[in-house]
């Protein structure tokens, strides 16, 4: 029998629906790639297979009476920020202990209406704060790849580590993940996987464990750009309530994969090319830049003067919103709790012990730059250089601009435990400079596997988008995807 | 703008984590880096122009002020570290 884990969601749809096989050997198999693989790179951080064989068995009654939703017993793994009915819920925080809310996501409702599996909660950074799943309190995940020749154990990226690990070593055929930096974007590119952070607005925040509320965006993580546009049609809604939840109806995004992209205009920034950035990373982007010349779209350079105050502007809006979100982690309604001999001394040492030192330090930055005084310096400064960062791609969309090509990092993947990155909190920032951008003005962006570094590492391009208009990034990526090809790493771990 | 250790210890005060002395000095030398990071907003100019409060154009939705949900008591203290009777209990605040 073929090898079931390695389908992608497209092929095990039609694979189900022909009755090839059933979705309970489906999920029996990624079941065993999980038991294999989890020990060596940490994805899940809780695996439901009870819960999950008895979905894939209703998934099969679905199927064999003709009532099959969109991704009917489809196995999936859940990134530790959705909130699923009496699993284990704590955003890989240690303040959370225990914590399993008595409600659902919409996003994960959403797919399970639409018939998927649930196979576990997925490893991430704590509270999704960090950009190598480093700061999870269930310890490192790792990445599936390694460096040619080389042993030494690499990070996936952060903060959906965990959601890209568990995709590239088929741990499960797609997962969700969440982008508030570019968390959904850099660690797809670290492990040559797909993942796309939709138009703010375009999936339910309810249920999702609150970062940074101006920038959260929950999106899939997937092998190929199909079943990243499959699993996005299902993670999408209009939802009453999440206020920033837009009315416009989900489209079918699958229809745009396939349709030339002739004619089409492509922007390309002069300033993303960073100072110090590898010749790489640049044979990349101009190879891409072909590519989609190749197929005839046309290509136009594009000034976007501000995007290196996208980062600085970020790392004040993000910890800000942050210190803001984090407050109700008191010990008293849910989670740990640290005695004190008063109120106020049992809140302090509560999260004192609770959060990751990542996770103060963003806190601790948030509450000053909010305190009396500083407000107007820092906060309300950030939010006008905002407006300057969306003002430069509304310039550019007006231009007639459909989408625009840029690197989604400005390396591949790096050792777990780098002194160089650890020593200094802002390094660790810079990972996230091609990706913070669409954030801060709400956009679509996609990061789409596009090629191997001279170790062998993959490497990402992200295509941005106007907002909503998902379905071009989809259109665009799947012509990257025909002319990169797909990658996979060795299978080293078990 | 940089802060010095006092100020660490007081927005950590004002953020409710205890931090000890070895904390904060170390924290004081990281919360300088990112803020010396965040600097270079200042070459940015900034007249005239408006902050942005939302990337959706869209006015917030409002729902009808009518109770929804509820009699749920027993779930919302399902993940209280301590409770009674559908009360959270805390330590003493008042004498």
């Amino acid at each position: 029998m073929t090898d079931l884990t390695k389908l992608t969601i497209a092929e095990a749809r039609d694979g189900l629906k022909n009755k090839d096989y059933t979705s309970l050997e489906l999920t029996e198999a990624f079941i065993g790639n999980i038991e294999a693989a989890n020990k060596a790179l940490n994805a899940y951080v809780t695996v439901t297979a009870d819960k999950a064989r008895d979905m894939a068995k209703a998934s099969d009654a679905k199927l064999a009476s003709g009532e099959a939703g969109a991704l009917e017993g489809i196995p999936l793994g859940i990134k530790d920020l959705f909130a699923t009915r009496d699993v284990h819920t704590q955003a890989c925080s240690h303040i959370l202990d225990g914590f399993k809310p008595p409600y659902e996501s919409t996003v994960t409702s959403n797919l399970w209406a639409d018939g998927a599996v649930m196979l576990g909660k997925l490893n991430m950074d704590e509270f999704a704060m960090g950009s190598s799943n480093e700061t999870s309190y269930y310890g490192p995940v790792i990445n599936p790849w390694r460096k040619q020749g080389s042993n030494q154990d690499l990070v996936p990226g952060g903060s959906s580590g965990g959601s890209a690990t568990a995709v590239a070593a088929r741990m499960c055929m797609g997962a969700t993940a969440t982008d508030t930096g570019g968390s959904i974007r850099q660690p797809a590119a670290f492990t040559g996987t797909v993942g796309i952070k939709p138009t703010y607005g375009r999936c339910s925040r309810w249920g999702v464990v609150a970062f940074a509320s101006s920038l959260d965006q929950a999106g899939p993580i997937a092998q190929t750009v199909r079943d990243s546009a499959i699993l996005l049609k299902s993670m999408a809604s209009v939802d009453p309530k999440d206020t920033t939840s837009v009315d416009i109806e989900v489209p079918d995004y699958e229809a745009a994969i396939g349709k030339s992209v002739k004619g089409l205009k492509i922007g390309i920034p002069a300033e993303y090319r960073m100072d110090g950035m590898p010749a790489e990373i640049e044979e990349l982007w101009q190879k891409g830049i072909q590519w989609l010349k190749d197929a005839g779209a046309e290509v136009v350079d594009i000034a976007m003067p501000h995007t290196k105050y996208a980062l600085p502007a970020y790392y004040i809006v993000a910890p800000a919103e942050a210190s803001s979100n984090l407050a109700r982690y008191d010990g008293v309604r849910y989670g740990l709790r640290v005695p004190g001999k008063d109120i106020v001394e049992m809140y302090e040492n509560t999260r004192a012990e609770g959060f990751g030192e990542e996770v103060k330090r963003r806190i601790l930055i948030g509450t000053y730059v909010l305190s009396a005084g500083y407000y107007d310096a820092y906060y309300l400064k950030a939010q006008k250089v905002r407006t300057l960062i969306k003002r430069d791609f509304d310039l550019a969309w007006q231009n007639g601009v459909d989408a625009i090509l840029t690197p989604a990092t400005p390396s591949a993947a790096f050792g777990v435990a780098d002194q160089a990155l650890h020593s200094d909190p802002v390094k660790m920032y810079l990972n996230d400079i091609f990706t913070v951008t669409v954030n801060m003005a709400g956009l679509p962006g996609i990061s789409v596997p596009a090629g191997l570094d001279k170790d062998g590492l993959p490497l990402g391009l992200q295509l941005i988008g106007k907002p909503f208009d998902e379905s071009t990034l989809f259109q665009v990526g799947q012509v990257i995807e025909d002319a990169a090809g797909s990658f996979q790493p060795e299978k080293w771990w078990s | 703008m940089s802060v010095d250790t006092d100020t660490v210890k007081r927005v950590a005060r004002l953020a409710r984590i205890r931090v000890s002395e070895d904390d904060a000095t170390r924290m004081t030398g990281e919360l300088n880096a990112i803020l010396g990071f965040v600097e270079q907003l200042d070459e940015v100019n900034i007249d005239g122009v408006e902050p942005l409060n939302s990337v959706v154009e869209q006015t917030m939705k409002k729902r009808e002020d009518a109770v929804t949900d509820g009699n749920k008591a027993g779930e919302i203290i399902a993940n209280a570290p301590a409770s009674e009777d559908n009360f959270f209990i805390v330590p003493k605040v008042v004498e």
